[in-house]
């Protein structure tokens, strides 16, 4: 156990992966201190007496001898005040705290802890002595950012207890703020809770997704949405714009705790989120994005097996929060480098692979992740839920998606937004393939769409995507045969699929306006442009030349409505429906007038 | 004295085993003694308990297993710097082969470096002025970027290269500047043709080369790309100097590679190349960058040949989804006599929006750039109609657009290898062209811009026939 402190000898050290004997009475997953640098491992093989140890910083200069020190604890991150805005390495080191350190390049050895110990928190008392709690109740709270209320919980593992004692006032994460009494033992509880990575918080009940995750997108939250507490999955090729996707959902999803986990990714990008993110502002409260943004940042030369632990890290984050009866949406750019970590692993330890060189159990590890979402019935006495969704970008090489990381995600993720180079080549972003792609919660969610975005919603969807469908097989047509051979009314098929390609599926990243939009404004877009469609059938069977319709001047405002500010949405939807109207009607009558 | 070991046990392509070792790290240097006096170096890849796996750099050709000692150096292979680095040309494995003396070295530093923490970098944004249209509107380099290039055998990604190299200003002020150039498996007169380029402009001076050849030892060259970019990040971190880096070429490093994990018998990824590639990859490219509170930068620009044009074979993949972009070279525009045969469809520079507009180029820029490329994805789309319908089969606009894809490329795209177009010379070509299509499709630029730009060209035009 963690007294008996278990020292042992390296035998052999092959890049991530040390190999030590005289390990014997130290448990799987157990953290390890190895080499006389003192740099950060983790077991993740026993046989006999001989671990294999995974390391989480560079190994080079260690060598047979050296000691090997179990801490006794499994891989744990420290939870509490003080984990939103920060950014983190994959084993929760803060990266802030570690610059000032060791300067501008990472350094080894460095044991700093995940939370600011010295910092003071204001905690103010939610329960009073002689109340019962359990598990999960809150105790108190604590302002952590103006956007985020931090609830201090009785951590998990508690049974029924009393409040002995609790105050108002500043506390560190580190002194007692209550003392709980169970069965005449004092338990003292303070606002830092730790968790081993690899295993999932407990909940009293999981719940199936009823509500969407708003993101901003209109090609996801019209088409292929993701509920809270759901998973969805986003491959695609290089330059396809996954990390754009990822970084939207992070600035305009309507989650309350954004937890971000750059895995192997770009350093630059980062840097990015940490410049842009202070600046950008939530548009429900006005604050900055910041506030309720968790980073986890293991770029892609950083050591490999903390990039593999970077994930863990990051839901378990995810998860404490969920606790506290929040909304959190995980991003995970890009579950291939984990993916990749695990096998570069799994090959050191010269396991038996898979297919492609990935270990065997790529497949399970990878779903044991993704059920760590959900929708929750917290633990505690109050009747709280909480959810976290998860969105795991993927990198299939060479945009191949029957690769096995690819595969094994489909599997279990239920929205699938594949991208497509060949819409990112012709500029169209986001590069969703509209006739690929598809979200499994859009029944369950069709009730949430009537009740909040539109009665007929669900309809227009559906008759949209069918255009849409249409259009794919009609340009079969034209390009074998040319564009004289179809009908004026497929002519106006195709016109529209045009125009919801082009005026609501294509959406600007980097457009002030056209970067986030209202549920109110997407479903007016489509309502605009399927009831032109509507309409100019009408004019066409009455006789109205198809270039007439094409060339009216309320296309060229449905096609500027993507651009228009949230605050003049209202005004304009009116007056481009009214100018439908009076547009198309205009043209027929002048058609029965040459009569 | 370290300890000389004479137990060899085995010797397999670039690997041996040495038997019996005391004390031994990973990662450390090793000297091998030859029977005939030649020393070679190596580094431990696998240090267990009385044994080690070294691969050598030079190649394991001679060696036997009676005659050679092995030292084990108790560090990391290290490269010394100084300023007086400038002009100085290495081979691989980082001696001097221009004749000149040995660095005195004012430190020396681990070639491996350390990843930078990216709380601590500085979000690219200086422009770049390359003087080459095809890069600086279309796909526009900033300092701190890695920017590759994805060629294909016989393309002239060389005189490419050597161009950006001998152009590479930015706009705002002149701070010290350094080329570091490091040549991995190419031919003696791809590097000649750099050597020569850099002499000729007196670049060298201000270049510091690492060449191994085709014909030099192949796991030589894993070290190669790590030497130069510990060589630029001492230029530019310790010494304030602007670097741009220049690695060609990575697919003969990713080769290399390939080989060491061939001979480790390591489970291999795709085609062959090991699983961890993606790793080592982003070990080099990363090392690009500006980081906060330093004056210095890193430029990335490196080179590989893809495999039978293949954007989608594993060296070309792994780089892009890990560099900030890429500009793709077009055997098709390269045919049609087009220099720089850069096809900015599938182009890329991620950075861009950071890097451009006012204050930086010219506040039209990007309307030129988006209007540019999507009038030119017309032209090539009605150019793939005429091709099946037959040119008459084309509307009215298609034909305009036809012509203008046409005259872009002849254009604005090529260009003379020692041609150095300013920026704004180069957005005023891309406004002529404009000229050339209706108001009405040009729908990416602001009607400030044009009234700004379009108008008085278009003004021009229409005097004479009015007259």
């Amino acid at each position: 156990m963690s007294n008996g402190q278990v020292r042992g000898q390296i035998v052999k050290v092959s890049g991530p992966l040390v190999v030590a004997t005289g390990m014997a009475g130290s448990r799987m997953y157990d953290v390890v201190r190895v080499g006389t640098m003192g740099v950060v491992g983790e077991i993740i093989e026993l046989r006999g007496d001989t671990a294999s140890i995974q390391v989480y910083e560079e190994t080079s200069g260690l060598g047979p001898g050296e000691p090997v020190v179990s801490t006794g604890a499994p891989l744990s991150v420290e939870l509490g005040p003080g984990l939103i805005g920060a950014i983190y390495d994959g084993i929760q080191r803060p990266l802030n705290v570690i610059a000032k350190m060791a300067g501008s390049y990472i350094a080894r050895g460095i044991d700093v802890p995940g939370l600011d110990h010295e910092k003071k928190w204001h905690f103010v008392p939610k329960v009073k002595p002689g109340d019962r709690v359990t598990a999960g109740t809150i105790l108190g709270v604590v302002q952590e950012t103006p956007l985020v209320e931090h609830r201090v919980m009785v951590p998990p593992g508690v049974g029924e207890a009393t409040v002995k004692s609790i105050n108002e006032g500043d506390f560190t994460v580190v002194e007692t703020v209550v003392v709980l009494e169970a069965g005449g033992n004092e338990i003292p509880v303070t606002m830092r809770q730790r968790w081993p990575v690899r295993r999932s918080r407990p909940a009293r009940e999981k719940l199936p997704p009823n509500e969407q995750l708003v993101t901003g997108q209109r090609v996801i939250d019209a088409f292929f949405p993701i509920a809270k507490g759901g998973t969805a999955c986003v491959p695609g090729p290089f330059g396809s714009g996954k990390t754009v996707i990822q970084h939207q959902l992070a600035k305009w999803a309507n989650a309350d705790i954004i937890v971000y986990v750059g895995c192997g990714e770009r350093g630059n990008e980062m840097t990015d989120v940490l410049m842009e993110f202070p600046e950008l502002k939530d548009p429900r409260s006005g604050r900055p994005l910041m506030e309720r943004t968790v980073l986890v940042a293991n770029t892609s030369n950083m050591p490999v097996a903390a990039r593999e632990a970077s994930i863990y890290t990051g839901i378990t984050i995810a998860e404490y929060y969920r606790d506290m009866g929040y909304d959190v949406a995980l991003m995970a750019d890009s579950t291939s480098r984990w993916a990749e970590a695990m096998r570069e692993i799994s090959g050191r330890l010269e396991e038996m692979p898979g297919e492609e060189g990935y270990p065997a159990y790529l497949g399970s590890r990878l779903a044991e992740f993704y059920e760590r979402a959900g929708r929750v019935k917290v633990l505690g006495q109050e009747d709280r839920e909480g959810a976290v969704s998860v969105i795991g970008a993927v990198s299939p090489q060479g945009g191949d998606l029957s690769e096995p990381v690819t595969q094994a995600t489909l599997r279990i993720v239920k929205v699938f937004w594949g991208l497509d180079d060949r819409l990112a080549a012709r500029k169209h972003f986001p590069a969703i393939n509209w006739l690929t792609s598809y979200s499994l919660y859009t029944d369950r969610l069709d009730e949430y769409f009537r009740a909040n975005v539109g009665p007929d919603f669900p309809e227009l969807r559906d008759e949209a995507m069918s255009l849409l469908q249409q259009e794919a097989e009609l340009t079969e047509i034209v390009r074998l045969v040319g564009i004289d051979s179809l009908s004026p009314r497929q002519r106006m098929i195709l016109d529209t699929a045009k125009s919801l390609r082009e005026d609501f599926l294509y959406q600007s990243a980097f457009h002030d306006v056209d970067t986030y939009c209202s549920q109110k404004k997407m479903y007016g877009i489509l309502q605009a442009i399927l009831t032109f469609h509507h309409k100019a059938l009408q004019a066409i069977d009455e006789g109205v030349r198809i270039e007439r319709i094409s060339s009216l001047p309320v296309k060229e405002r449905i096609a500027r409505a993507r651009v228009t500010p949230e605050d003049e949405w209202d005004a304009t939807c009116q007056r481009i429906m009214a100018d439908i109207s009076a547009e198309i009607e205009a043209e027929m009558a002048s058609v029965k007038d040459r009569r | 004295m370290p300890l000389e070991y004479t137990t060899i046990s085995e010797i397999a392509g670039p690997l041996i085993v040495v038997e019996q070792v005391r004390e031994v790290h990973y990662d450390e240097l090793v000297e091998v003694e030859t029977g005939d006096g030649q020393i070679r170096r190596g580094r431990v890849l696998e240090a267990s308990a009385g044994k080690a796996l070294v691969q050598i750099f030079e190649g394991t050709s001679g060696l036997d297993v009676k005659g050679s000692k092995v030292r084990f150096l108790g560090k990391v292979l290290e490269i010394p710097v100084s300023p007086d680095i400038l002009g100085r040309i290495f081979d691989g494995a980082g001696n001097p082969i221009d004749g000149g003396p040995k660095i005195i070295p004012e430190k020396r530093l681990d070639i491996n470096g350390s990843p930078i923490n990216p709380y601590a970098r500085a979000y690219p944004s200086e422009f770049i002025q390359t003087g080459i249209s095809g890069i600086d509107c279309m796909n526009p380099l900033v300092r701190g970027q890695k920017l590759p290039v994805f060629s294909g055998a016989g393309l002239p990604h060389a005189q490419l290269a050597a161009q950006i190299a001998r152009q590479a200003t930015v706009l705002t002020g002149s701070e010290p500047f350094a080329v570091v150039f490091a040549a991995m498996g190419i031919t003696f007169e791809e590097a000649d043709y750099f050597m020569a380029d850099f002499r000729r402009t007196g670049a060298i001076d201000r270049a510091v080369l690492f060449i191994n050849l085709a014909n030099d030892p192949v796991i030589e060259r894993i070290a190669t790309p790590r030497m130069a970019l510990t060589v630029a990040e001492y230029l530019a971190f310790e010494r304030d100097m602007h670097v741009l880096v220049i690695l060609t070429d990575m697919t003969n490093y990713a080769e290399a590679l390939r080989e060491v994990s061939a001979a480790r018998k390591e489970v291999p990824g795709r085609r062959g190349y090991p699983g961890y590639m993606y790793t080592d990859l982003s070990q080099i490219y990363e090392r690009a960058g500006r980081i906060q509170g330093k004056k210095g930068s890193i430029t990335q620009i490196p080179i590989l040949t893809m495999p039978e044009d293949d954007k989608t074979h594993p060296i070309p993949d792994l780089t892009g989804y890990i560099t900030e972009g890429q500009v793709i070279l077009s055997r098709d525009l390269h045919k049609k006599g087009i220099y720089p045969p850069i096809n900015i469809s599938i182009s890329l520079s991620r950075l861009k929006d950071k890097g451009i507009g006012h204050g930086k180029t010219r506040e039209d820029h990007a309307d030129v750039l988006n209007q540019l490329s999507d009038a030119y994805d017309r032209g090539r789309e009605a150019r793939e109609l005429a091709v099946v319908l037959g040119e008459a089969a084309l509307s009215e606009t298609d034909k305009v657009f036809l012509r203008f894809a046409d005259e872009f490329e002849n254009r604005f795209i090529k260009q003379g290898m020692n041609e150095n177009r300013s920026i704004e010379e180069t957005l005023d070509i891309g406004w002529d062209l404009m000229t050339m299509l209706p108001r009405s499709e040009l729908k990416r630029i602001s009607d400030k811009n044009a009234e700004k730009y379009l108008a008085p060209r278009l003004a021009k035009a229409s005097a004479p026939a009015a007259e």
